[in-house]
């Protein structure tokens, strides 16, 4: 692979990043909360798919129909049962539980489906490509970044035009007044967390098409949300795209270099963006 | 009539303390002559969790961050150990205080990138240079990359020696940790530092630096965690980065803070002893017991917040140690 492939291949894989990062980045953004666990339901949404693909029948694609809604149910009996008796001035009741939430769910799923490496084969689609030039793009990839672009400018299109999402920006900026003016703030919180466990799902079976997950594959893609949003910069939902790309491609670029260098590669460059500039690329400056 | 109030710093239950402590080193330091080498073994363990538990809660319970990252410096102070031991050829046991030193050393850089992240940030931020280490380590020959490498130059004590050696220096630096907290905690500075934990904000504007006093506690904690770390090496005579740099030791380390309660000396303590206990009985169930550990943990943060301790001290707030100031009706201070 030369080099000029392995960007590509970053910038598609910036895509799928960038999915994972807008949910968590959602979540942080309408209540400030993070949610240690976000990796872990990607792969719970991951082994959900694989046994509706094995045991069902279904093809991959349709497993979304029935992983979405689930997840995003989840989400909001997760936020309402949960997380918001754990809400409180301080980041830690939170961090604990999600955090325990992660042990829980990791366990869980090592318990009912063993530590083996799993992938959801999408047969075709798993090797098609195609040709532009001298390059070849392999077309699921592809498939991919259309989706996370799409995923981006609906909920760019949901909070800037629709009542729910209007009233999420507008907890999100001051939860008072926004109680004042009607708002119930929990179940505005609650439809924030469904939202974002639906974009985990998505991203957690478009993912488990693409590359091999265990019950532990959670923690990486959790740290990877993270880098794309703090490489993106908080709050900027555009930025997340930009910033998943920036990660995939350090990546990439880092397994051309030698393969076992390519976590590395994006770790180095995310510390890098948090000593130079950390409000991010795209980021403004961050308040006080 | 207006009453006489005094501010007293000794009462009855923490007068207690400070001779309690005393008398369980002393009686645990006899170990090495009563119990048998397997549960001595079991017992330098118990001491790097007590450890682990305190700096833990020291930078949470105190300090307000929330670090998913300590394995970071576990994994130094084990290697440091395992390298200074077999390669630069120093005494395995006078190396320990040496790996403290550098984890803490090591944290200083790490915390002025670690410090432009704040709460569920700061954790993952942590995780990430966690993360680093092991990527690092891995790759270094020096110490046996992926497969790390194994502390044969102990070898030369007899073997019921070194264990009884190990044990000592493990409750030594159990104590010395135990004890710098509480030191730390009744100081001036850890008032400030529980202003900066409760409103940085208001701190600020009383005369609390607050960066330098969040920083002097994340060296401090990195410190302790590699002492730890480096005690888990001595007595396990071995280093493997993938386990040494684990997460799991975070999990531990939130399992035990949060099951004892968070923000008090005693707290990290018993929940040190309840999770070794458990540990002990019920780990060989793998998975199951894990996600026991998770849902109790979660019940806990949920129901009882305070924890263990909160719970046996009651609303009154005991406490073993001195380390806050109480309001007494009716007598002059």
């Amino acid at each position: 692979m030369d080099l000029t492939n392995a960007v590509l291949q970053g910038v598609l894989l910036g895509g799928l990043y960038a999915i994972f990062a807008t949910g968590l980045s959602l979540v942080f953004g309408v209540m400030r909360i993070v949610n240690l666990a976000h990796g872990d339901f990607a792969t719970l949404a991951a082994f959900v798919a694989l046994v509706l693909v094995t045991g069902v029948g279904l093809p991959v694609w349709a497993t979304l129909l029935v992983v979405v809604p689930v997840l995003a149910l989840l989400g909001y009996a997760v936020q309402r049962l949960l997380l918001q008796r754990a809400l409180s001035p301080s980041p830690l009741p939170v961090l604990l539980v999600t955090f325990a939430l992660s042990i829980v769910i990791q366990n869980g799923l090592l318990e009912v489906f063993s530590s083996d490496q799993n992938r959801l084969r999408l047969g075709r689609l798993d090797t098609a490509s195609l040709h532009v030039g001298a390059f070849a793009l392999g077309v699921y990839p592809l498939l991919v970044f259309v989706v996370a672009v799409l995923i981006l400018a609906g909920l760019a299109l949901f909070l800037s035009r629709t009542r729910t999402g209007r009233a999420m920006r507008a907890t999100s900026d001051d939860r008072e007044a926004a109680q004042l003016a009607g708002v119930d703030h929990r179940h505005v919180y609650g439809v924030a967390t469904a939202l974002a466990f639906a974009t985990v799902a998505v991203a957690g079976v478009l993912s488990g098409a693409q590359t091999s997950f265990t019950p532990s594959s959670g923690p990486s893609l959790l740290i990877f949300a993270f880098e794309v949003v703090i490489i993106g910069g908080l709050g900027n939902l555009w930025g997340s795209l930009a910033g998943g790309i920036v990660l995939g491609v350090a990546q990439n670029v880092g397994a051309w270099v030698d393969p076992a260098q390519q976590v590395l590669a994006g770790h180095l460059v995310f510390l890098l963006v948090l000593a130079l500039r950390p409000q991010g690329l795209f980021g403004r400056a961050v308040p006080a | 009539m207006a009453h006489p109030v005094g501010v007293v710093r000794w009462t009855g239950a923490s007068r207690v303390g400070p001779p309690l402590l005393l008398v369980v080193v002393v009686a645990l330091a006899a170990g090495p002559f009563v119990v048998a080498p397997q549960q001595l073994f079991g017992l330098v363990n118990l001491f790097a969790y007590v450890m682990l538990a305190v700096t833990w809660n020291l930078l949470a319970g105190y300090g307000g961050m929330v670090s998913v990252g300590q394995q970071a410096s576990i994994g130094l102070g084990a290697y440091a150990v395992a390298y200074l031991a077999q390669t630069v050829g120093l005494n395995g046991f006078l190396a320990l205080p040496v790996a403290a030193v550098m984890a803490g050393v090591v944290a200083v850089p790490v915390s002025f990138l670690a410090f432009r992240l704040v709460g569920g940030y700061f954790a993952i931020g942590t995780w990430v240079v966690a993360e680093v280490f092991r990527l690092l380590t891995v790759q270094w020959d020096a110490v046996g990359a992926g497969s790390g490498t194994s502390i044969t130059s102990l070898s030369g004590y007899d073997r019921d020696v070194r264990l009884a050696l190990t044990y000592w220096v493990a409750l030594a630096a159990a104590a010395v940790v135990v004890v710098g907290s509480v030191l730390l905690v009744r100081s001036r500075f850890g008032l400030g530092l529980a202003a900066v934990r409760d409103d940085p904000v208001a701190a600020a504007s009383t005369g609390v630096g607050v960066t330098t006093a969040k920083r002097v506690v994340f060296v401090l904690a990195a410190a302790g965690a590699g002492l730890a770390g480096g005690v888990l090496a001595l007595g396990s005579l071995r280093v493997q980065p993938d386990s040494v740099y684990s997460v799991q030791w975070t999990a531990f380390m939130v399992f035990m803070v949060v099951i004892g309660g968070v923000g008090t000396i005693e707290g990290p303590i018993v929940g040190a002893v309840v999770f070794f206990v458990l540990q002990q009985t019920l780990a060989h169930y793998g998975a199951t017991y894990l996600i026991v550990l998770g849902v109790v943990a979660i019940a806990m943060v949920l129901l009882a917040p305070r924890g263990l301790w909160g719970l046996l001290a009651g609303s009154r707030g005991t406490t073993l140690f001195p380390v806050g100031y109480r309001a007494v009706l009716g007598r002059r201070s």
